[in-house]
Formats: C-alpha cells, sequence, structure tokens
C-alpha cells in the first residue's frame, strides 16, 4: 500500500508541477460554466432542480471527456520516456502501480470538480436547490468520471505513446456511452446486454435527478474495476514482451 | 551472486538471446561487451527484472528471479540504457522517492539520499531540476538511483554512452570505486571502457556468449596471448636479442626506430613486463617506458565477433 500512496502522489505532483495538469482544469472548468451559461440558463424559466439536472448532464460529458486527457500520459509517457523501468525494476506489483497512477488522477479529478461547485451554486441567486440534490449529482459525475479514468489507464497501458492511448480509450467510452442506441436496433439478450453497458443512458440520469441507486453506483464501481484489471494484466503481459 | 543457466528470450519468432551460461561472484566487476543488437540489454533487463525470460533459470544472490521476483528486485539497482529520470522533480527528491520505492524506511530515506549523492558527486544539483541537467549529470543521477537502496549487484546498461571523455574517466572512476560493496554487472561497446574498468568478460554476439575471462585469458585461448610494447634507447636489435632471452616472449617486430630510440612490440603476456624491464636493464638497454600491447582489447573483440557485424538490426 506504501507504494501505491508513493507513485500517487508523485503523479499528483506531477500535475501540478508541469503545465498539462493546468490546462486540462481549466479547459473543463471553461467549458463546464460555458454550456451552463448557454444551454442550462439560456433555455427560459425552469425551475432550480431542472437547472442543476441540466448542469449534470453537461457536467457528465465534460468530465469524461477531460478524464480521458488526465489520465491518457499516466502509462504510456513513462513507457516514452522510459521512467516506467524504475517502476518495473523495483520489488512492487504491477497493480500497485496501476492503483497509484488512477488514484492520483482520481484525486485531481475530484480537485476540479469540487473547484466547479460555484457553477451550480449560482442557481442559489434566484431560486433554492437541495443539498442531496447536488450531492447526488457531484456522487455520479465522479463515479462516471472513475470509470472514465480507469478506462483510460486502461488505454495508456494499452498505447504505445499518448495518442494512441487517448484513441483507444476514447473508442472504449465511445462504444458504452453510446450502446443504449445499439440496443434499441438488437434483440434479446444483446439488446439487454448493450442497455445495461450504456455509461450515461442507463445509470446517470438518476445522478442527475438527485437519486441514488445502488445498481448504478455498483455498476461505475465494476466498470472501474474491470477498467483496472485489464490494464494490471496488460503491464503484467507487457513483461514477456 | 549470479546463476544463469539456458537463458534465452524470444521477440515472436527471434531469439534475442539464446541459451546463456555464466554465473558472476560477489563483489566482482563483469562487463557485458558485445556490437550493437548483440543482445546484452535483453540480457540485463531480465537479470533487472524488467522482461521474464522465454526459458532458463536465472539465481540472484540464491533466489530465483521467476519465482520471487520481489526480492530479486530488493536486492538489485538498474540502469537502464536511458536513465530513467523523471524531468518535473529535482533530484533529491526523485532519488528520495526511488529509495522508498525500493524498500527504504522514510526516517532512513534522506540519509540513503546523501550518501548516494556522495558516491556519484551529485550533492551539489540535489535541489535542481532534473530536466536542467547537463547529460554527464543525468548519467549520474541515474546511477545514484539504482544504488540509492544499497544494492547487491548493480547492473548498468551503456553507463557510459553519450558521455565527454572527460566524464567517461569520471564514471570509469566511480564504477571502480563501488568495487567491493556492490557486484556490478555493466555493458558497453566501447571497449576500452571495459578493459579498464571490470575484472572479467562476458563477450556476447548474436545473443550468445561467445567467450568468458579476462582479458589475458580472452588473449590466450584465442592463440595471442598478448602483446608488451616497449621503448628504448638505442638500436631495436640489441633490445630485441634481450627480450627474446625472457621465457614466454616469442615474435617481437619494430614499430618505430628514430633519433636512437626503438619502439618494439614484443608477443607475451603482459605479466612478463618485470622481467623484460631487468633484462634489458641488467644488459646496459635503458627503457624509457614499458606497456601493455595497444588496440590488444580491440583485436580479440574484432575476433570474437567478426561475423557478428549485421546484428545491428535485431531487438535490444
Amino acid at each position: 500500500m506504501t507504494a501505491v500512496l508513493l507513485i500517487a502522489r508523485r503523479e499528483l505532483g506531477g500535475y501540478f508541477r508541469t503545465m498539462t495538469g493546468y490546462i486540462i482544469a481549466g479547459i473543463m472548468l471553461l467549458a463546464q460554466g460555458l454550456f451552463f451559461n448557454a444551454f442550462v440558463l439560456g433555455q427560459g424559466e425552469m425551475y432550480s432542480a431542472e437547472v442543476l439536472n441540466g448542469y449534470f448532464f453537461y457536467a457528465f460529458g465534460t468530465t469524461v471527456i477531460s478524464s480521458l486527457f488526465i489520465s491518457m500520459r499516466l502509462i504510456a509517457e513513462e513507457r516514452q520516456t522510459g521512467t516506467l523501468t524504475l517502476l518495473a525494476s523495483s520489488p512492487i506489483h504491477d497493480w500497485e502501480i496501476v492503483v497509484g497512477k488512477f488514484l492520483s488522477a482520481l484525486v485531481f479529478l475530484t480537485a476540479i470538480t469540487v473547484a466547479s461547485i460555484y457553477i451550480p451554486a449560482l442557481i442559489l441567486v434566484n431560486g433554492k436547490v437541495s443539498a442531496g440534490h447536488m450531492f447526488a449529482g457531484y456522487l455520479g459525475v465522479l463515479l462516471a468520471g472513475g470509470a472514465a479514468l480507469a478506462i483510460g489507464v486502461f488505454g495508456s497501458a494499452l498505447g504505445r505513446n499518448q495518442v494512441l492511448a487517448v484513441i483507444f480509450s476514447a473508442i472504449i467510452t465511445l462504444f458504452i456511452v453510446v450502446s443504449h442506441f445499439l440496443a434499441k436496433v438488437t434483440d434479446r439478450p444483446l439488446k439487454d446486454m448493450f442497455m445495461s453497458l450504456a455509461l450515461y443512458a442507463r445509470h446517470f440520469p438518476p445522478f442527475q435527478a438527485g437519486s441514488i441507486h445502488l445498481r448504478d453506483v455498483v455498476y461505475y464501481v465494476m466498470v472501474t474495476y474491470v477498467a483496472l484489471f485489464a490494464a494490471v494484466r496488460v503491464m503484467e503481459a507487457r513483461r514477456w514482451k | 551472486m549470479i546463476e544463469v543457466k539456458g537463458l534465452t528470450k524470444y521477440y515472436g519468432e527471434l531469439a534475442a538471446i539464446h541459451d546463456l551460461d555464466f554465473s558472476i561472484d560477489r563483489g566482482e566487476v563483469i562487463g557485458f561487451l558485445g556490437l550493437n543488437g548483440a543482445g546484452k540489454t535483453t540480457a540485463l533487463k531480465i537479470l533487472g527484472c524488467v522482461l521474464l525470460p522465454t526459458a532458463g533459470d536465472v539465481k540472484v544472490d540464491g533466489i530465483d528471479i521467476a519465482r520471487d521476483p520481489h526480492e530479486v528486485r530488493r536486492r538489485i539497482g538498474f540502469l537502464p540504457d536511458t536513465p530513467p529520470l523523471y524531468n518535473d522533480m529535482t533530484v533529491g527528491r526523485y532519488l528520495k522517492f526511488a529509495a522508498e520505492l525500493r524498500g527504504v524506511p522514510a526516517s532512513e530515506a534522506d540519509k540513503a539520499v546523501g550518501d548516494a549523492e556522495e558516491k556519484t558527486a551529485t550533492r551539489e544539483v540535489h535541489d535542481q531540476p532534473i530536466f536542467s541537467l547537463s547529460h554527464g549529470y543525468r548519467q549520474r543521477v541515474g546511477v545514484a538511483q539504482a544504488l540509492v537502496h544499497r544494492p547487491k549487484l548493480l547492473i548498468l546498461d551503456e553507463p557510459t554512452s553519450g558521455l565527454d571523455p572527460v566524464q567517461i574517466v569520471e564514471m570509469r572512476s566511480m564504477v571502480r570505486a563501488l568495487r567491493g560493496e556492490h557486484t556490478v554487472l555493466l555493458s558497453s561497446h566501447i571497449l576500452s571502457e571495459i578493459s579498464q574498468t571490470c575484472d572479467r568478460l562476458l563477450v556476447i554476439q548474436r545473443g550468445e556468449i561467445v567467450a568468458q575471462g579476462s582479458e589475458q585469458d580472452l588473449a590466450t585461448s584465442l592463440g595471442g596471448g598478448g602483446t608488451i610494447e616497449v621503448e628504448v634507447v638505442g638500436p631495436s636489435t640489441r633490445a630485441i636479442e634481450v627480450a627474446r632471452t625472457v621465457t614466454g616472449i616469442g615474435e617481437c617486430t619494430v614499430l618505430q626506430e628514430t633519433g636512437g630510440v626503438a619502439i618494439v612490440s614484443l608477443q607475451g603476456a603482459p605479466d612478463l613486463r618485470p622481467k623484460v624491464v631487468r633484462a634489458l636493464v641488467q644488459n646496459g638497454i635503458d627503457v624509457l617506458r614499458i606497456d601493455r600491447g595497444a588496440a590488444r582489447l580491440e583485436s580479440i573483440f574484432l575476433r570474437l565477433t567478426q561475423d557478428g557485424k549485421d546484428g545491428t538490426g535485431r531487438p535490444q
């Protein structure tokens, strides 16, 4: 566990010591603010809960996309620069490397997400929002972001460089985001499978509306676990190549 | 310290190394010598527990690397051909990170970093960010990260790569200073590097060990037995006549004779140098200089690898 924390601390420091972290954070916050202003506040009169619902819809998209960019460097960059050898020749397990890197990215994503709280807080100027709705929405955003980060870590383990890494993870993420469309054109059991896979359509709207369902939490945790497990397997397999 | 039996590594259908057998004793400084693509880096990555072998047994300090790679990794320090440095960190922070990653307790990490910096003369760049370091310092910091946890075995892949002549001399003396405290295995295709730093050589060609032993052993096994170069005052004929009286000295060749000074090459083991000097002086011949024959190791290396020149395309 010490190794996980050591790696996470180093990686987290890396986000703040280089421009990459600030650029991603800046773009994500700017995009959330713009979308909120243009597409949520610009819809005329609405109930506060509907405004908050709309905010979380855009927060989901920007968070998932940002997560792919946050995670693309985690392993692919180390492979490119040769620093992965330092980790690979140290007495630590591959899962500790993967989890340490994932944790650092999750903490960074959480920090950006916390910094965005001022946006829904603006609703309080002319309306009223429930703390429970805010909590559920943000929990959903972080769970979905965590799942996208884990897919990004998998892509980063798979790709030879950061560009390939982000392409791999974007393809996987896009597939599970749009899988509910596939559910519409397929029959059972594929229909059920595609529907239950849907990263947004099936599992996020309840969070968006302020409800927390255990099955949705379990779904995002499972996606995260499977993607990290696959990343560890890729790292182990690379020792044979 | 290291026992290797039948070590083989395939990349697809290509054998990067094939059936390597060698052993290294504790405290030795061993040179892995071979052309580019000969399989040195692959072998070192396996010993460094970065890659897994396709076949064969490797034991480090009696521990099998396939069965317990963690225990082996605790005992080794590995410097790959490109030093694994995080450019965004300072040298001190980076070395502390490397130490803690290798199991040095946080309370002892600062001392371990201090010791490593002292051994590698990197103390003055302790607070400097790594991206701002010169190539020589980057290489030194690379060595420092490999020894910061005081490993029994140090594996250095091309530690002098890209260094200027002054830096090469400094790196050479640094590696020599590590002798005894660590077993050192280093690779290079710079022959003088291997010759002057290592106790023993392992010559690898096309993924196979083609010769091993000291420089002298290799020369003897190839029938050369070595050469001695001597510079004397007076005619070369007289010097050759006297030198031939020394048992073990074979063919003698005049390399240069100008201004009453002759340089003669004598075929024979370098160990015979005191006897040659004694014989010449006792016969009234002044000796200005005596040395091992120049370019000797190069000729050994070329003979061992003469049909391996097409190996450059092989994976490392």
